[in-house]
């Protein structure tokens, strides 16, 4: 063993675990979860239930039973859609941009982060259908030949945002299958029974042979480089979708960073919100650690500075270009009839993360779990915020309106939730949460003749 | 499912051991064997000594396909019914290269896959294996006739290896 700590050495788990036990401490979450997890899961598909009433309830009766009010025609559904597409992003961020950086300690959590992407994605997609209120007409959207020869219209924003989103959700679901096979290969191995032959089958013949692992860490390579610039393009792409109009408040080169930065910090504060209660109920204290509390805090820190500082950016420009709509569009978020959405928003995302200065926050569990609420309730009203006022209050006095969201728009928000944390559920307990592989790969296999010349 | 192949399998803990006994296989002449690792190696990788792999040329291929794919179908698309919007020209390069952009991306992640899954299924062979391989031990198979057993299996068993048993 190694007698001097480095600095910079992997955070490895408590009390050095042996590779077989680190098979057996993750396969073991695979087990019966308890009444608590089927109580849970009962109240989810409660609230999907009511989710999907609302839907059918608005195909029924038409996009009118949803809030929308001239000129505000973009509200709850689109502030939802940017919500979780954002969600979306610290998954990639951890498991690929870390990956390709070599940082250690993303490990034990990445792989949370990881299928916490693509049901966000699976759950930002629903949005723009349900947007469109004819959901069933879709398919336009998508370039195919038809009888009157017209095309999309490849100049559109909203075009490109099909493209991003598509193709977002098929890379990082990729990715999360490549990430699995290993994984679920050695759990085959432990398995019995009827969960034996479902592994079998999806671990799609691994059996981690030299010629498969040669292969396999090239693509997986390839796949963290390709995933990279897509995530920082994906959020780029939304952000045109406002940025590219000429609305006060939108039209701003500084969108497409100020979104990226806002997407990976909500995503990061989604995915400690998500860990905390899985460490606790799968018994992962031995791999999720504080240091990996503090990393993921440190990355709060890091974007929610990017995007605080954004937020002073914003206004200083408005008040320094001299534009009188800017400045009025900046004036009413913050003290117009939407002030309660801006101060929620700055609060929650500009201020109280200036909190995890402290390491004693940093390392607080309980504290960062609370936090992450704050930052995942605080960026959803900064889509809020950045749609919504900014339509309500464009140029001309008599074409401004109120926007206020339905009990329709509502529902589908919280099915919206309900959805998500029903395949994240499904996911984890049928699949390890923490890869068993990406552990293992961080302690040192073990020597005959002591530690590495 | 194809018939078992006859020959030696062994388990090792240590991974100098088994590279160590990888190494010695190869001067024997050995070269068709399957190494199995709960995780990638560089030890084990470095002593097998495979070329690098051909996956990446999967993925340059890819990519640059899904970039023409892009810009050759937004470019024939807009061309073939002319309409102006906002004033841009009717090919407009700028905003296709979001297009563009997504598709190389696109086109090189599937190309990866089936990279992977080509070469994976082409250079697979009939081994025998053990559930131990994906836990936390090192397995080595060796396929050879019955009349070599004999000597595979000592060198394995010097090697360090914890089991070593004969598949016929």
């Amino acid at each position: 063993m190694a007698t001097s700590v480095q600095p910079d050495a992997p955070p490895a788990p408590h009390g050095h675990p042996t590779y077989h036990e680190v098979t057996r401490d993750i396969a073991a979450t695979l087990g019966n979860p308890g009444r608590g997890y089927f109580v849970l899961m009962g109240f989810v598909l409660l609230v999907l239930g009511a989710g999907v009433f609302a839907l059918l309830y608005q195909i029924r009766w038409g996009l009118g039973v949803a809030g929308y009010t001239p000129p505000v025609m973009w509200g709850v559904y689109i502030t939802t859609f940017v919500f979780w597409v954002g969600i979306a992003h610290s998954g990639t961020l951890i498991s690929a941009i870390l990956y390709l950086f070599r940082s250690a300690w993303r490990t034990a959590v990445y792989r949370t982060a990881e299928a916490m992407t693509v049901f966000a994605v699976m759950t930002a997609g629903l949005f723009p259908l349900i947007h469109v209120g004819r959901l069933w007409y879709a398919y336009w959207l998508i370039p195919y030949p038809n009888q009157r020869g017209l095309w999309v219209n490849f100049k559109s924003p909203l075009v490109w945002d099909v493209f991003a989103v598509s193709t977002y959700f098929t890379v990082s679901t990729l990715f999360l299958i490549l990430g699995l096979v290993p994984d679920v290969a050695a759990i085959r191995d432990k398995a019995v029974g009827w969960r034996k032959k479902l592994y079998r089958l999806t671990s799609l013949g691994w059996r981690g042979t030299d010629q498969q692992w040669r292969h396999y860490t090239k693509a997986y390579l390839y796949m963290a480089a390709l995933a990279t610039p897509l995530v920082l393009s994906v959020h780029s792409v939304v952000s045109w979708d406002f940025a590219m109009g000429i609305v006060p408040g939108w039209h701003a080169t500084i969108f497409a960073p100020y979104f990226v930065a806002g997407a990976i910090y909500s995503g990061v504060a989604m995915v400690v919100t998500l860990i905390v209660p899985i460490r606790k109920v799968f018994r992962l204290e031995r791999y999720v650690t504080a240091v990996h509390f503090e990393n993921l805090a440190k990355l709060l820190l890091l974007t929610g500075s990017i995007v605080g500082y954004s937020y002073v950016t914003e206004y200083f420009i408005a008040w320094y270009s001299g534009n009188p709509f800017e400045r009025a569009s900046f004036w009413n978020r913050a003290f117009g009839n939407y002030w309660w959405a801006t101060w929620t928003m700055l609060l929650c995302n500009g201020a109280l993360p200036l909190l995890l200065w402290f390491k004693k926050v940093r390392r607080s569990i309980p504290a960062l779990f609370v936090l992450s609420l704050f930052v995942n309730l605080g960026m959803w009203f900064e889509r809020y915020v950045v749609i919504v006022t900014s339509l309500s209050h464009e140029y001309e006095p008599y074409a401004m309106g109120h926007y206020t969201a339905s009990w329709v728009d509502l529902t589908i928000l919280a099915g919206s939730f309900a959805w998500f944390f029903m395949w994240f559920l499904l996911f984890a307990k049928n699949f390890p949460t923490v890869s068993i592989t990406e552990v293992k790969e961080i302690i040192p296999m073990p020597r005959r003749k002591g530690a590495h010349a | 499912m194809s018939a078992r192949a006859a020959g030696v399998l062994a388990a090792f803990r240590h991974v100098d051991d088994a590279s160590h006994a990888i190494r010695t296989l190869k001067e024997m002449g050995y070269r068709d064997f399957t190494v199995y690792t709960p995780v990638p190696n560089h030890e084990i990788a470095a002593a097998v000594g495979h070329r690098i792999s051909p996956v990446r040329r999967w993925t340059l291929a890819g990519g640059l396909t899904g970039l023409s794919l892009g810009f050759l179908m937004t470019l024939w698309m807009s061309l073939d019914y002319p309409i102006v919007v906002g004033g841009k020209p009717i090919p407009s390069v700028i905003p296709y290269i979001v297009i563009a952009f997504e598709l190389t991306i696109l086109c090189g992640a599937l190309a990866t896959l089936t990279g992977l899954v080509v070469h994976i299924v082409r250079t697979r062979k009939t081994a025998a294996y053990d559930p131990r391989f994906t836990d936390d031990q090192i397995g080595v198979f060796v396929p050879c006739d019955t009349d070599r057993t004999g000597a595979v299996q000592e060198l394995l068993q010097t090697s360090g290896a914890e089991e070593v048993r004969v598949e016929a």
